[in-house]
């Protein structure tokens, strides 16, 4: 349902690079004129995305519509868009006034409106009296400003931004967002911003589009996104949060970490598995513990410039970050409590590991590329069965030689008392494993699962 | 402090057998005797005859054919050799080291099998030999050095300027005329020296495809007159000239390639 | 969109004319050298070219007289090279670059010239001209293409191996043979390439340093080619094309012109 307020409509979009699989399936629509953030971490195929939008590649399947019409298919110079790269990618063999002009002298345009646009274009980014300099004396933030100039000045519709301001350093980072803010109110254009800086995205955007693994996350305001995060990918991915397993005992009602909580979530079911956010800002500290929901034992406490950081370890041995204006002293007893409000329930993606396999024997079965042992439950040889497997029921191993098969830790997320992680095996299945012990990011593991702990059905 | 002693004396005993043969035959360029090792007083008469003499027509004959086919060669090299290497860089995989596998032949070739295998296929074609063919061959053995010079620029180049040109409305003509060409310009120019220079000296596979129609290059020249008659006393200015050519472009070629680095390290110290 | 400006917009498109180049005057020329190698004059399929050779006992001599004349250049360039290599990339013997490029600066001289200069040499000396200055003639010929690799691998060598053979103990000599010889192999080995084969497959040298007295495999080769025997020529070329292909596959070819990247000097 195209109308006139959007200026974008992706649909169906996929792109792949030989067997990888970078854009799957993505549909979404951009309004006209509004801040737009692709969020996600590197390799969740938000460059390409943007890159597909600007042209300098084409997409497997799907199509891009802009103002209505299909540019699929349109080369990168005929697009009604300008990019601003994440390496500036100004003409080393031209000045800045030469770099700004590129586009304008290539559309003819008369020379002294160029003038007058390269000028306006120069002084929008507060970049006046560099026309003559070489752009390779410039600094980093002051080639960025000119490559933001260099794309406004062609007046397009819509602006792309590829991570423009991740060379910069921290301090030129945040003036720089406070500009772009600014330039985008005074142009009235399309930004699109692509970033893996969520304080960023949160600063920025009007619409924030999260993205992993080639797929849209969430796509929200800040507030929503932050908020009322769709899954713990996003909630963890977002500011800080404490996720935690928890389960819903009836609508406005929630138990974890050992304590039921009114929430104001409904429509989960009742006795129902799920994940609970709790943002560390939002868990209220006090030194007292006799009016306090529950209580705990302050392990650790820094000073983080505006608030203190501190790791709680509660009465029921789970650790919850907390952050607040007040420092509590390491060892001492402290009382909390959580409004309802600030309890976000989601649904949870699964509950356990489910793989499709094929018996081997009434002993073994064959799944995930890999040969398991399995317990006798009277299946044959050829049987198309389904295995489920609890998180905290795979073994991982250190000496990659012990396991059944082999896999790299792919993803990590702390859950109060344990840690759930996500595996790819080397043929790029995922296994989901909850554990007390510590990995890294990329770790390599052996992986191995006890035949007592597959359960097998037969697959109809 | 005495290992340096030896180790210096020996590399200088050393270039002193390198450059002798040169020096003996620039220093008896400038007397008129027949025999070398006689020296009848200081002259010029051998350069000057070499240029005038009646007889000596088919020389500047020859040192016209070696720079112009030289420059035809380079210029064409050069072309050939900066497209193609674009092209390279964009490629992957299989097809990368196909092209790039085929781009190493013809310098790892013997310059003899080069020169038969042309020679070959012109006689197989029933092209007749000649300028173009030497041409031809010429180009042949001096694109993949092109391309070897023009790699290295191309892997400095900022990947995204070409898009951004495309993105700021260039077609992909203009995207190579305005921001492509000026960025690897350094590593043309090194290219077009170095095939310059590769097209001067060549002897091998000119003297295969240069036919029989009585075409010249300065070594079919230098060849054909040793081989009646030993060093003729012409053949040492000519000599000394080409060496003092030479010597003067691989100058150019060093500084060029000294002031390029040292520019690289400025922009990286910024 | 045209279709022109369709293609042109994949830049790895822009390598296609360089391709077909490439497989007209590369790969044609030598696929020929084959096909003429195994047809007989009338344009038969024969191996007649190939018996010929094995059968004529001139042939066999001259490409043995060849191997052995390349062998010992190799050799004799290695012995003069390596150490002048060494040398010149050792820190605390040479500082000069002046001298690296005086070594590097013969390579780019017309090989007829050296040759001729090498004949003035013994000229001058009154040394009559024969199989000592055949010898010498190819050694000052190819010295530099030995010293030049070798050079270059022994300057990229990482100088911490160095210290930390000797920080483990080894004396000098042995700091020597086991670290900076084994560490320089792969310079030796694009050396013997670029000496042997070149060493192997001249003509005119032997010509012009023997006063046409001894003869190499390169010289018959072209005379064949010149009187007009294209199949023989052709079938000897890869007769030296293989013996080449098996020199090459000791040492790591495509390494070998890695080296080159960038400008020889």
């Amino acid at each position: 349902m195209s109308n006139n307020n959007s200026i974008i409509k992706i649909e169906h979009l996929s792109k792949s690079f030989g067997d990888k699989v970078v854009l799957n399936d993505i549909n979404l629509e951009i309004k006209r004129g509004e801040f737009i953030t692709f969020l996600g971490p590197s390799g969740c195929g938000k460059t390409t995305l943007l890159r597909l939008l600007a042209g300098f590649l084409r997409a497997d399947e799907g199509t891009i519509t802009m103002d209505g019409k299909d540019i699929s298919d349109m080369p990168p110079h005929l697009r009604p868009l300008n990019t601003v790269f994440q390496r500036y990618a100004l003409f080393p063999h031209l000045d800045v006034y030469d770099n700004i002009a590129f586009g304008l002298k290539l559309n003819k345009v008369p020379s002294d409106e160029i003038e007058k646009r390269v000028r306006k274009a120069l002084k929008m980014v507060s970049m006046t009296d560099y026309e003559d300099r070489d752009v390779n004396s410039l600094s980093g933030g002051q080639q960025q400003r000119v490559a933001i100039a260099r794309a406004i000045v062609n007046r397009p519709k819509v602006l792309l931004l590829d991570e423009p301001l991740a060379a910069l350093d921290l301090k030129m980072r945040k003036d720089m967002q406070m500009e772009l803010k600014e330039m985008h109110k005074t142009l009235g254009i399309t930004f699109i911003y692509v970033t893996h800086d969520q304080e960023e995205a949160l600063t920025l955007s009007d619409t924030i589009v999260v993205m992993s693994e080639g797929n849209i996350q969430q796509i929200g305001t800040p507030t929503d996104i932050y908020n009322e995060p769709t899954n713990s990918f996003v909630a963890d991915f977002i500011g800080e949060s404490n996720i935690l397993n928890g389960m819903m005992i009836k609508d406005c009602e929630v138990s974890f970490i050992g304590h039921t909580f009114e929430c104001v979530d409904k429509g989960f079911g009742e006795h129902t598995e799920v994940d609970v956010v709790v943002r560390p800002e939002d868990i209220y500290i006090i030194a007292q513990t006799d009016n306090a929901k529950f209580t705990g034992k302050v392990t650790s406490c820094i000073f983080k410039g505006v608030h203190y950081e501190m790791f709680v370890e509660t009465d029921n041995g789970y650790e919850l970050m907390i952050q607040d204006y007040n420092p509590f002293e390491v060892g001492s007893t402290v009382g909390m409590f959580i409004k309802p409000s600030d309890i976000h329930v989601m649904r949870k993606e699964r509950t356990c590991n489910t793989f499709d396999g094929t018996m081997l024997s009434p002993t073994s079965v064959e799944m995930l590329g890999a040969e398991f042992e399995c317990r006798d439950c009277g299946l044959q040889a050829g049987d198309k069965v389904r295995v489920r497997i609890d998180f905290d029921k795979v073994d991982l191993l250190d000496d990659q030689e012990d396991g059944t098969l082999t896999g790299e830790v792919h993803f990590i997320l702390y859950k109060g008392d344990h840690y759930h992680l996500t595996i790819k095996t080397d043929a790029g299945d995922d296994i989901y494993v909850d554990t007390n012990d510590i990995w890294d990011k990329c770790d390599l593991v052996g992986i191995a699962i006890a035949p007592d702990n597959m359960r097998i059905t037969k697959r109809i | 402090m005495i290992k340096k002693i030896i180790a210096q004396s020996y590399l200088w005993l050393l270039l002193l057998m390198l450059y002798a043969p040169i020096l003996i035959i620039a220093i008896f360029s400038f007397t008129e005797a027949k025999v070398l090792g006689n020296w009848t007083g200081f002259s010029t008469n051998l350069y000057t005859s070499l240029f005038s003499g009646g007889v000596r027509h088919s020389l500047i004959a020859a040192i016209e054919n070696t720079f112009t086919i030289a420059l035809l060669a380079a210029t064409v090299s050069t072309a050939l050799g900066s497209i193609a290497a674009i092209g390279i860089f964009n490629m992957r995989g299989r097809k990368r080291q196909t092209i790039t596998f085929l781009n190493n032949i013809p310098m790892l070739n013997p310059d003899i099998i080069t020169g038969i295998s042309l020679f070959l296929l012109f006689v197989s074609l029933g092209i007749t030999q000649g300028y173009t063919t030497v041409v031809l061959a010429h180009i042949a053995f001096c694109t993949p050095y092109v391309v070897l010079s023009v790699m290295p620029r191309l892997r400095q180049m900022n990947p995204n300027i070409y898009e951004a040109a495309l993105d700021l409305g260039a077609t992909p003509f203009q995207a190579l005329r305005k921001v492509i060409i000026p960025e690897i310009r350094p590593g043309m120019i090194s290219g077009f020296i170095l095939s310059f220079t590769l097209s001067i000296d060549d002897f091998a596979v000119t003297i295969f495809t240069i036919g029989n129609e009585g075409l010249e290059t300065l070594s079919t020249y230098i060849y054909a007159d040793a081989r009646k008659g030993g060093l003729t006393p012409e053949l040492r200015p000519l000599s000394t000239i080409i060496f003092a050519t030479v010597l003067l472009l691989l100058l150019i070629i060093n500084i060029r390639a000294k002031r390029n680095s040292k520019k690289l390290i400025n922009k990286q110290t910024e | 969109m045209n279709g022109l400006l369709k293609f042109s917009t994949k830049r790895s498109n822009w390598a296609i004319p360089y391709f077909i180049f490439l497989l007209i005057f590369v790969v044609l020329p030598l696929v020929l050298i084959v096909v003429y190698a195994f047809k007989d004059n009338s344009g038969n399929f024969s191996l007649q070219n190939f018996v010929k050779f094995v059968s004529q006992p001139e042939a066999i001599n001259t490409f043995i007289y060849s191997i052995g004349v390349a062998l010992i250049t190799t050799m004799l360039c290695i012995l003069f090279g390596y150490p002048a290599a060494y040398i010149l990339s050792n820190r605390s013997l040479n500082r000069s670059q002046i001298t690296v490029v005086l070594f590097i600066l013969p390579m780019w001289i017309n090989i007829l010239v050296r040759t001729l200069a090498t004949v003035a040499l013994f000229d001058f000396m009154r040394i009559p001209l024969g199989e000592g200055a055949l010898i010498f003639g190819m050694v000052y010929n190819f010295l530099p293409f030995m010293i030049y690799p070798i050079y270059n691998t022994m300057q990229k060598m990482d100088y911490s191996l160095i210290e930390a053979a000797e920080d483990l103990g080894a004396k000098p000599s042995k700091v020597f043979w086991k670290v900076v010889m084994p560490l320089s192999m792969p310079g030796v080995m694009s050396g013997i390439m670029m000496v042997f084969m070149p060493t192997i497959s001249t003509f005119a040298i032997a010509e012009l340093l023997t006063m046409n007295n001894v003869k190499l495999f390169g010289t018959t080769i072209q005379e064949n080619i010149n009187n007009g025997m294209w199949n023989y020529g052709a079938a000897l070329s890869l007769i030296m094309l293989i013996i080449i292909g098996a020199t090459s596959l000791f040492s790591d070819s495509s390494e070998a012109a890695s080296d080159n990247e960038g400008g020889l000097i």
